[in-house]
């Protein structure tokens, strides 16, 4: 749940703002503030949203939608009772404009399908829009009326809370139901939920009160100084941050608890699909906290991590195998080849994005094989939350890889898709021909669709170079060797798990000419090569291509020698997601992999790191390509070049649907 | 998970004969006051393993294993006990019981172990690399007393069956070779083509089969059944599976086994064979599937069945330890109320013993660390007690020492008796100023006053006779 709140948190209020920021603010503009005016509010969320937002996800549709209908009607009738009031705090004023936009909806949103969260905000808001009018004069006094007024909200709170009790309690196949069930609860609750309600309220009056504050000596600045937003910007962002989680904690909360509810809102439901799962931002402290307590992995943080890059998680690697072993016979809602699969994650003996794939599939399967559903549940529901823990597990033990990410999304709906009436071993033989099709259409075919494009593009005399161990690549230079053509290989590696050395035995077992080489001598090597083959983990819609680590500094020099660069990726690790560098979204490894030296015990320079603060270790799994430096794509659509990559993401996103 | 658990209890042991009798079987046989084998379900039943078969050689064992069990655990853990002829060794008890075993993993654990390393931790080492048979292997514990005072009697019983010669991978993951004690004589013999196989081998001799097997059903119940004359999994079927690891000879029926070795499917469709083939390239080969490989990569002629047998090495933190000899049970009396306390579930008091609030002790007695006493003991004046287990509704008279020795329940010790390194069984009766060093006395046996023994034990053995 709260690996939820966090994105959700930045990303819904921030659109919302900017929805009907726009909208609503000319006519302040025209009439009251200086130009800069505007500017602040925009300002005020970014702070509040900034943690995640360079790659992040398409607006929610509906929610937008209707808030811009909303605000566009509602904006008029209230200004005018505003006006009086921002001349005087433009800092204040600025807030309850956000807030006002939203506060008309609250007269409709017990028609529309607005989850509760958003109640809890656009109830506060007449609290807001009243202080809004006479902010200048009455500051705390009007506190203890916000506080009233959101008394009716507190209904809405203890929804959320509940349902997170139930989650941390109870194994996570349970908390779905008691999702489900949350409606009734929420009425039962309404007697129940005071205490609750009187402390949330003080948070809340508190941060509203120190938002005031703020709001107020932002004012006094921005009349003493003359550039007023300037001004008011760094004082503002402060107060917006302190204002703004209360009420945005409900808000993620609700709609996490409504997206289990799903199954019966449909408008919800499509929502939810929109927005990809959000990401944990791990140097939030107290939300890591809230995670650990859900966790099944004990997970031992790593000491000394790198600035940049706190926002990962990591975790001290030789911690987790043992206390997962040591729970094997407590897990016991883990499927065992779920469980395998998990460990084999964890221990390092699967990697690479096929492979990896594959065997979560395959894991799945014989879990939806040996499945069966409890009485007075509905198997749709029931397996889905099913494999939803199972991915929970999965993520403990290694982040998801973007090509499994996908796949799991197709499996979610191809249950979701199941028709109601369907026997339930008629439903488990579906779903388990699905993901063998799935696995034979979607990689095995694919890397042989890839294959044939690719051979077309060696030619006798070639020098191809590689770099690490690409499944499709090893394949196209298999085949061609097999066709008979003439060329030589240049395999590339790195430290420090060396997995070229793998792919280069294979090779020059089939009696392939190779040159191995360490990627410090990439620049020396780069201008006998003819072609360079990538593969990918996954490609984004900009373009980017999002691979081992080490890719783009090799397709960065074959660009500068002028070499093409061609990528070789199934169509499945295809995302829409848009990525411009390798820091927001990442993956760390194990810190000590890279401070020894296989075979050589003698070097041992960096042995007791972690105890020295003042050394850092990364050893980061990916990179990001920009789409510049690739010359093409090679999927099973067809040799494209990186700019097509949003049409295959849109045609295939359809394709999938019908699967 | 899909594991079974089988407790072999064993019976009335021979190499513990004056502790054990018809009366206290070897699984009843108390270790800081408790039978030995309740460690063994505690420790599974902290794994939340609650089903469990307790396999006892002997009707009568098994009778008293079952009473004791049921009262015991009753609603804590569900245990069925078969009882099996004596004398069929650990093999036989699995054939013996073969039809009730229906998961896919069998776990068998020796119900004289008392140890804490987690049974998930083999289990899920013998899952992780998909192997035919896991064994725990743990550091070979200290023998004998701590403090000198006892020489004689241990060294004889000590040493064999605890060492064996073990050959590892580089890795530490896979077993090569096993062999125990007794049947290592001056050479060892290896097979070259593991070795080959796998380039390099570790032989380590301070490692101990901690009698700790987690098996593949099929395979087990396969080779049990091929082979009749196997009698112990110890000495018998693991060697031979280990042996046997790069020319498999055992039936794999699993179908997941086929389809990591990658090359049985070479005659089925193509899309698996690259599928297989995709899942072998992303994960770092171990020897064996090397091995199957072949020389060059190439699929080999004539198919290479392998099976892989798997160590899990408990780290040296973890206490373990088996109770298959007399000067083992002293030890792990010793252990467990001293440096292995967690294990014994007690509550230590502030000078590290335990006393019970039911035990009364006379004038300037005192009760050193390291030291038990249960309920209903009572012990005359000036007497010492060091580093001792003591039973409950014991009499002890006055001026009595008691030191690194093991007194079960209901004994009487006469005054002025000497006590050393010794195991004294139920309702014995000891007259005054009895010496014992290093003896073990058996059940209901009378010790006459004033008499001094050294290294004996000690039975009612005209009783035997009469039988």
């Amino acid at each position: 749940m709260d690996a939820r709140r966090t994105s959700r948190t930045v990303i819904d209020p921030k659109i919302r703002q900017v929805g009907f920021v726009t909208p609503g603010a000319p006519p302040d503009r025209t009439q009251s503030g200086p130009p800069e005016s505007s500017s602040p509010p925009v300002a005020d969320m970014s702070p509040a949203g900034n943690s995640l937002s360079p790659v992040m996800i398409p607006p929610p549709r509906h929610a937008s939608d209707n808030l811009l209908l909303h605000a566009s009607r509602a904006v008029p009738p209230i200004s005018p009772i505003r006006r009086p009031g921002d001349s005087i705090a433009v800092g204040s004023y600025n807030q309850s404009d956000v807030f006002l936009g939203t506060s008309p909806t609250t007269t409709i949103s017990p028609s529309s399908k607005i989850v509760d969260g958003e109640f809890s905000e656009e109830l506060m808001s007449p609290g807001w829009a009243a202080r809004g009018g006479n902010s200048g004069k009455v500051a705390a006094s009007s506190f203890p009326s916000g506080g009233v007024d959101l008394m009716p909200v507190k209904s809405n709170i203890p929804s959320s809370s509940l349902t997170t009790v139930s989650v941390v309690n109870l194994p996570p196949g349970v908390s779905e139901k008691a999702g489900k069930e949350s409606i009734e609860v929420q009425n039962d609750r309404a007697g129940s939920s005071k205490p609750l309600k009187e402390k949330t309220s003080k948070a809340e009056r508190r941060a509203l009160q120190e938002s005031q504050r703020a709001a107020k000596a932002a004012a006094r600045e921005g009349k003493a100084a003359g550039g007023a937003s300037a001004a008011a910007n760094p004082g503002n962002a402060k107060p917006a941050n302190a204002a703004k989680p209360p009420p945005q904690k409900k808000d993620s909360a609700s709609i996490a608890a409504s997206e289990k509810k799903g199954g019966e809102r449909p408008q919800e439901k499509d929502r939810k699909k929109e927005v990809p799962p959000p990401r944990m931002q791990f140097d939030d402290k107290s939300r890591v906290e809230k995670a650990k307590k859900r966790a099944v992995v004990k997970q031992t943080e790593a000491r000394n991590r790198v600035e940049l890059f706190r926002h990962l998680p990591q975790y001290e690697h030789g911690t987790q195998l043992p206390y997962l072993e040591t729970k094997f016979f407590q897990l016991d809602p883990m499927h065992p080849a779920v469980y395998k699969v998990g460990l084999r994650y964890l221990a390092g003996d699967i990697s690479g994005g096929n492979a990896r794939c594959i065997a979560m599939l395959q894991a799945f399967q014989q879990a939806i094989g040996d499945y069966s559903t409890p009485p007075e549940k509905a198997l749709i529901r029931d397996l889905t939350a099913k494999i939803s823990s199972y991915v929970s597990f999965l993520i403990q033990c290694r982040p998801l890889s973007i090509s499994m990410g996908n796949a799991i999304r197709f499996l979610k709906s191809r249950i979701a898709k199941l028709p109601i009436n369907l026997l339930e071993s008629e439903a488990k033989a579906t779903l388990q021909s699905d993901i063998d099709r799935f696995i034979n259409e979607k990689i095995i075919l694919a890397v042989k669709v890839i294959v044939r494009h690719a051979v077309s593009k060696i030619r006798d005399g070639d020098v191809l170079l590689t770099y690490g161990s690409p499944s499709a690549v090893e394949m196209i230079l298999l085949y061609a060797h097999e066709l008979g053509k003439q060329f030589r290989v240049v395999v590339v590696d790195s430290r420090p798990k060396l997995e070229g050395q793998l792919l280069l035995r294979r090779l020059v077992e089939r009696g392939i000419r190779c040159t191995y080489a360490h990627i410090n001598a990439i620049s020396y090597i780069m201008h006998e090569v003819s072609r360079v083959f990538l593969g990918a983990s996954s490609i984004l819609s900009n373009g980017t291509v999002y691979s081992r680590v080490g890719t783009a500094s090799v397709a960065m020099v074959a660009h500068a020698f002028r070499v093409p660069v061609l990528v070789c990726c199934e169509a499945y690790k295809f995302h829409e997601r848009v990525q411009l560098d390798s820091i927001c979204s990442n993956e760390l490894g194990d810190p000590d992999v890279i401070s020894k030296v296989p075979g050589r015990k003698d070097v041992n320079y960096l042995v007791d790191w972690a105890n020295n603060e003042n050394l850092q270790l990364l050893n980061l799994t990916y990179d990001a390509t920009p789409s510049d430096y690739v010359s093409m794509i090679i999927t099973d659509y067809g040799m494209v070049p990186p700019t097509s990559v949003p049409v295959i993401v849109r045609e295939y996103r359809r394709e999938q649907l019908w699967i | 998970m899909d594991f079974q658990v089988v407790v072999l209890a064993g019976g009335t042991s021979k190499k513990l004969l004056p502790l054990v009798s018809k009366d206290v079987p070897k699984a009843l046989l108390p270790v800081a006051n408790r039978p030995v084998l309740s460690y063994v379900l505690e420790l599974l039943e902290l794994s939340n393993l609650k089903n469990l078969i307790v396999v006892v050689e002997g009707k009568e064992a098994a009778v008293l294993v079952g009473n004791w069990i049921s009262a015991a655990y009753v609603d804590r853990l569900h245990v069925e006990v078969a009882a099996v002829p004596e004398d069929v060794g650990s093999a036989g008890a699995i054939r013996a019981i073969a039809h009730h075993l229906t998961a896919n993993d069998i776990l068998v654990v020796s119900g004289d172990l008392v140890c804490n390393v987690p049974p998930g931790a083999v289990a899920a080492a013998h899952r992780r690399h998909d192997a035919v048979v896991t064994t725990m292997l743990c550091s070979t514990p200290v023998s004998g007393p701590l403090e000198s005072g006892s020489s004689g009697g241990k060294d004889k019983v000590k040493k064999p069956g605890h060492s064996n010669i073990v050959g590892l991978d580089p890795s530490k993951q896979f077993l090569l070779y096993i062999a125990s004690g007794v049947e290592v004589e001056k050479d060892v013999r290896v097979l070259k083509s593991i070795l080959r196989a796998v380039g390099q081998m570790k032989i380590q001799s301070d490692l101990m089969d901690s009698h700790f097997y987690v098996f593949k059903r099929s395979i087990l119940l396969d080779v049990l059944s091929k082979k009749e004359k196997f009698r112990s999994l110890k000495l018998d079927v693991l060697p031979y599976l280990v042996r046997s690891q790069l020319r498999s000879e055992v039936l794999l029926n699993g179908s997941s086994q086929s389809a990591e070795n990658g090359n049985e499917k070479v005659a089925s469709l193509n899309n698996q064979v690259m599928l297989s083939q995709i899942l072998a390239n992303a994960s770092m080969p171990s020897f064996h599937e090397l091995y199957a490989l072949g020389p060059n990569g190439l699929p080999p002629a004539t198919i290479r069945r392998i099976h892989k047998c798997c160590v899990y090495i408990a780290s040296k933190t973890k206490y373990c330890a088996r109770l298959d000899s007399i000067q083992a049970f002293s030890d792990i009396n010793r252990d467990v109320i001293g440096e292995a306390s967690h294990l014994s579930g007690y509550s230590f008091s502030a000078y590290n013993n335990i006393i019970h609030p039911s035990a009364e002790l006379g004038a300037k007695t005192t009760v050193g660390p390291q030291c038990m006493l249960a309920e209903g003991t009572q012990m005359g004046d000036k007497c010492g007690v060091k580093r001792s287990v003591i039973g409950r509704h014991c009499r002890i008279g006055s001026n009595v020492k008691i030191v690194n020795s093991v007194v079960m329940n209901h004994v009487t010790i006469g005054d002025g008796c000497s006590i050393q390194g010794s195991v004294v069984c139920s309702n014995v009766q000891l007259q005054d100023r009895v010496v014992l060093k290093d003896c073990q006395v058996g059940a209901g046996f009378v010790v006459t006053s004033g008499s001094e023994y050294k290294g004996e034990s000690l039975a009612r053995k005209e009783k035997i006779q009469l039988q």
